[in-house]
């Protein structure tokens, strides 16, 4: 079968690659472009382990072709650091100690991002409906919550500071 | 699998006709993916419709009504401050449909041509009145919802037809839709009984009226009784009393773990006073607006 040539932005960086036209996005950032930090949890869109952005916009890559990717910008759990430096989401995660065995932070750290940026103070109902698509099994939900409120409001006193 | 990407709604129905085997039209892909992933559907040829100009565009139309584009997302409709004003009802219920993740994906017409029972965007449309264009190969028409669906998981779509646009009516005035569904938890489930109601006043009297329910039947149902029975009315108790009996006397359910029969028919009735009193309260508001 024929394989579809793909060119497109992960975390800032153009990028190519060739997919059979039944592969998703997640199969390519994990198998093609060795960005293993999205998950496969269920592969039907109802974990959220595989959470990305695409052009902005929150989506699971298991529920997008990696062909639909052609000339769109991706953003994955490896563009969130800065280097080594942690983004105050991942500091706060650790010192919460918000999550176990870590297989849904990624998804939950991209998809609350994504929430920061639409809503830098959103209570504490909007971000456990912003994350019900984001299964954690661990079930650590709350230390999970709190640590977005905190950082949500970190990131609220930075921005006063600085502006 | 053949993936391609028309630049035109008659490029998009040329190769479908034409394609051998099984075909899938392709906008935000929750119900399709999932589908091909677990081999229920392995379509020969998937068209991706995103690339067809206008398909992400929702345009508010000379006489007042609404267009929204097939590749419109949940969440696009979502952040519309206009659309959400004209037509709250239509715009909560497809927000109901799924995670945040899926409502950066599914559109309003993919929900509609999955032709689920459970659809909550569909008795929302269906209230509103709303229509959808079709192209085929035999050229363009314009139907009702509630006329493209035929069974679960059916419509009356012939081989290589596409819907292409979705229209949702003018508001005018004084007019308020609402929907709401019953579900065991409080998000991220499939309707168990859904009920659509949108009304114009006179006044305070209920001047016209649309009542839809959904998965309570194989396909979403227009209840005329329904809405007889507070077409007249400022909504009092006897009229919501008669409403209610008017939703359940309609149901069809199937009886499953998820919501019996009964449970299903006694459901309708107590979602359509709740949504009736929303409707009506938001058209008061239009109204004073």
């Amino acid at each position: 079968m024929s394989k579809i040539h793909v060119t497109t932005s992960v975390n800032g960086d153009a990028m190519e690659f060739l997919c059979d036209p039944r592969e998703t996005l997640l199969d390519v950032l994990r198998d093609r472009l060795n960005l293993t930090g999205a998950k496969e949890g269920c592969g039907t869109g109802d974990c959220g382990a595989c959470s990305v952005t695409l052009d902005g916009r929150l989506v699971c890559s298991c529920l997008v072709l990696g062909a639909e990717a052609e000339g769109k910008e991706i953003g994955t759990i490896e563009g969130l650091a800065d280097g080594e430096a942690l983004h105050p989401l991942q500091q706060k995660f650790i010192e919460y100690a918000a999550l176990q065995c870590g297989i849904c932070t990624p998804g939950i750290l991209v998809a609350t991002k994504a929430l920061l940026e639409k809503n830098p103070d959103p209570t504490e109902t909007e971000v456990r409906y912003w994350l019900a698509g984001n299964l954690c099994r661990c079930t650590g939900y709350d230390k999970i919550i709190r640590a977005v409120m905190d950082t949500a409001a970190d990131m609220r006193a930075d921005a006063k500071e600085t502006s | 699998m053949h993936y391609l990407t028309p630049s035109s709604f008659d490029e998009a129905v040329t190769i479908a006709a034409r394609a051998q085997g099984i075909t899938r039209y392709l906008a935000g892909g929750t119900d399709i993916l999932v589908q091909l992933r677990a081999d229920i559907v392995t379509p020969d040829t998937l068209i991706d419709i995103k690339h067809i100009d206008g398909v992400h565009d929702i345009t508010r139309e000379n006489d007042g009504g609404w267009r929204i584009g097939i590749a419109v997302s949940g969440a696009e409709m979502s952040e519309h401050a206009a659309l959400c004003a004209d037509w709250p009802g239509v715009v909560e219920a497809m927000d109901l449909v799924g995670s945040t993740q899926v409502q950066g994906r599914a559109t309003l017409t993919g929900n509609l041509c999955n032709a689920s029972p459970a659809a909550d965007s569909v008795p929302a449309m269906v209230a509103a009145g709303v229509t959808v264009s079709i192209t085929g190969a035999n050229g363009t028409r314009r139907i009702a919802v509630e006329d493209l669906l035929t069974g679960p998981g059916k419509t009356s779509l012939q081989k290589a037809e596409m819907v292409t646009a979705v229209h949702i009516p003018p508001r005018g005035p004084a007019g308020g839709d609402a929907y709401q569904r019953f579900i065991p938890r409080t998000e991220m489930d499939i309707a168990v009984v859904g009920c659509a109601v949108n009304l114009t006043l006179d006044g305070d009297t209920i001047k016209t009226a649309r009542v839809a329910l959904g998965a309570v039947a194989p396909t979403v149902l227009l209840v005329q009784d329904a809405a007889d029975a507070i077409i007249g009315s400022t909504l009092d108790d006897a009229a919501l009393d008669a409403l209610a009996d008017a939703a359940s006397a309609a149901c069809n359910p199937i009886d499953d773990k998820r919501g019996t029969i009964k449970f299903r028919t006694h459901v309708a009735g107590v979602l359509a006073k709740r949504v009736a009193r929303i409707a009506y309260d938001r058209a008061q508001a239009a109204k004073g607006a």
